[in-house]
């Protein structure tokens, strides 16, 4: 079933009672060509172009619990392409450009909205090395411009311009970056998968690998064994646990990662804002709730909740730069498990056992990557070569000296 | 969270920074012949568990002191707290 106007139309004259489920609920088979685990955004948006790009057939996806139930339904929904490395800035520059035709090329309404996103300044050094960021951008093919404290305060007149500490310098503003409603990316891209023949399993954990002479040949699962002839591991935060069953150690350690909803608010908020002192980010959802976050509690963790200590330093620092939000009040607070890795960039590669490729280690950016991710992992599946604007995110890229390290940070995964 | 320091009793976990998994007290040999591949696993690869882990933590605006917190990470709850100098006089002794 094609969804548009029409079809709603049509369907509010049948009273509503002609709409279908979006994907089917199939029992595995004894074995594909492809296993997928993880049924999240970036495990959905793999298969789907696996189906529907590369032509390949027999994929299913293996889910622990229901679609869409990770990261890709936590996450605070800012899509970006502001990355400075050369290894980095090509790929986030293919997701936005996906993102931009995504709703028309899945046919679902996932709410992407280019409303654009703003990196305050707030020091001569941080303008310098914004300006330098935006130049990067802008020779990837992204949009990049940098506003004088004038031209920030026509966007967002309520911020605190004159703080003492931090006064605004300026910002850099990248008007392609916005928002997505993070559910419907999950649905849209399973409604697609399933549309293409994809059997996505739900309910179903992957519990083992079956793997002889260095070939990976199957996953044990809670629903019975399944054969494959390539297996694809996409599980973010649970990245470590499940290749650990392989008897492999992963560069990521597990953090947990907090965000938060104010009560419902007239609009008030036009775009994202990001602080460039703390770290603090704010959105205003289409409910009227603004939607901020900031940064990871830093201790490893695999709770999905975080401690009290994170939440009073995020509404300090956001109530510093934003003083009206000191006023409003926090309706819930949750947190995610991001796979940090020990230079902040991810993993779109093969691993040291035939037919089993790994894509984790996000970070707390995966979200914005889904549309690439899924192409550049797919494109891997598919042909066993790394797509052109993946080929730095390789696993033993800390062995060859290759890291990817935007923070500057080293292999410390709770400063990235 | 509450850290329970051996000698200044239980203190908020907002006066320590976090380093990250203990193992990495254990420095692998310079001399090694395979030093290269050694340090690599060192630096970069980490077991990473869901339960207990045992890490280091740093009293930054305390006493200064490094220790070795025994913590699971499915429910943040600590069962041990030892300095880390313990830990690794211990483990000298061992040697």
């Amino acid at each position: 079933m094609r969804y548009s106007g029409f079809r709603v139309i049509k369907e509010a004259f049948g009273g509503h009672k002609g709409w279908k489920p979006a994907w089917r609920d199939p029992s595995p088979q004894k074995d594909y060509d492809f296993v997928i685990i993880g049924g999240g955004g970036h495990g959905l948006a793999t298969a789907y172009y696996l189906a529907k790009e590369f032509g390949e057939s027999r994929i299913a996806v293996l889910e622990k619990g229901w679609i869409g139930s990770g990261n890709v339904g936590r996450n605070t929904t800012m899509i970006r392409s502001n990355y400075l490395l050369d290894g980095n800035e090509p790929f986030y520059e293919m997701s936005l450009k996906l993102w931009e035709g995504l709703e028309q090329d899945f046919n679902f309404n996932a709410m992407v909205s280019q409303r654009g996103l703003l990196n305050l300044l707030h020091s001569d050094s941080q303008v310098d090395a914004a300006r330098r960021r935006g130049n990067a951008m802008i020779l990837n093919g992204s949009d990049a411009e940098l506003l004088t404290p004038e031209g920030v305060r026509k966007l967002y007149p309520f911020l605190d311009f004159e703080n003492q500490r931090f006064p605004i310098y300026g910002g850099l503003l990248h008007r392609r970056g916005g928002t997505v409603r993070h559910d419907a990316v999950a649905w849209g891209y399973a409604r697609g998968a399933d549309q293409r023949g994809v059997d996505i399993i739900q309910n179903c954990e992957v519990t083992g690998f079956k793997i002889e002479n260095g070939k990976v040949l199957g996953v044990e699962t809670s629903r019975g064994y399944i054969g494959a002839r390539k297996v694809g591991c996409v599980v973010a935060g649970s990245s470590s646990r499940v290749m650990q069953m392989t008897g492999m150690r992963l560069p990521i350690e597990s953090h947990v990662l907090q965000a938060f909803v104010s009560e419902g608010l007239k609009p008030v908020l036009p775009g994202v804002i990001t602080f460039g002192v703390g770290h603090f980010y704010a959105t205003q959802s289409d409910k009227g709730g603004l939607v901020f976050g900031g940064d990871l509690d830093g201790y490893n963790s695999y709770a999905q909740r975080g401690n009290l200590p994170i939440v009073e330093h995020v509404a300090a620092i956001g109530a510093s730069l934003f003083p009206a939000l000191s006023r409003v009040r926090m309706l819930r607070s949750w947190g995610g498990i991001m796979d940090m890795s020990m230079d902040g960039s991810p993993f779109i590669d093969r691993t040291p056992i035939d037919g089993l490729y790994f894509n984790g280690g996000w970070c707390y950016g995966g979200f914005k990557a889904t549309p690439a991710s899924g192409m550049c992992f797919a494109h891997l599946l598919s042909t066993g070569r790394p797509h052109a604007n993946a080929q730095a995110y390789r696993l033993d890229r800390f062995m060859s000296g290759r890291m990817i390290d935007e923070a500057g940070q080293g292999a410390q995964p709770n400063l990235h | 969270m509450i850290i329970n320091h051996p000698l200044l009793g239980p203190r908020d976990s907002q006066e320590f920074s976090y380093l990250g998994d203990a193992s990495l007290l254990d420095r692998p040999d310079w001399h090694d012949v395979s030093a290269l591949q050694k340090f690599h696993d060192y630096l970069y690869l980490r077991d990473n568990p869901a339960g207990e882990h045992r890490e280091l933590w740093y009293h930054e605006a305390g006493d200064r002191s490094w220790l070795v917190v025994t913590r699971n990470t499915l429910t943040h709850e600590i069962s041990k707290v030892e300095l880390a100098q313990d830990v690794a006089d211990r483990k000298d002794h061992k040697k």
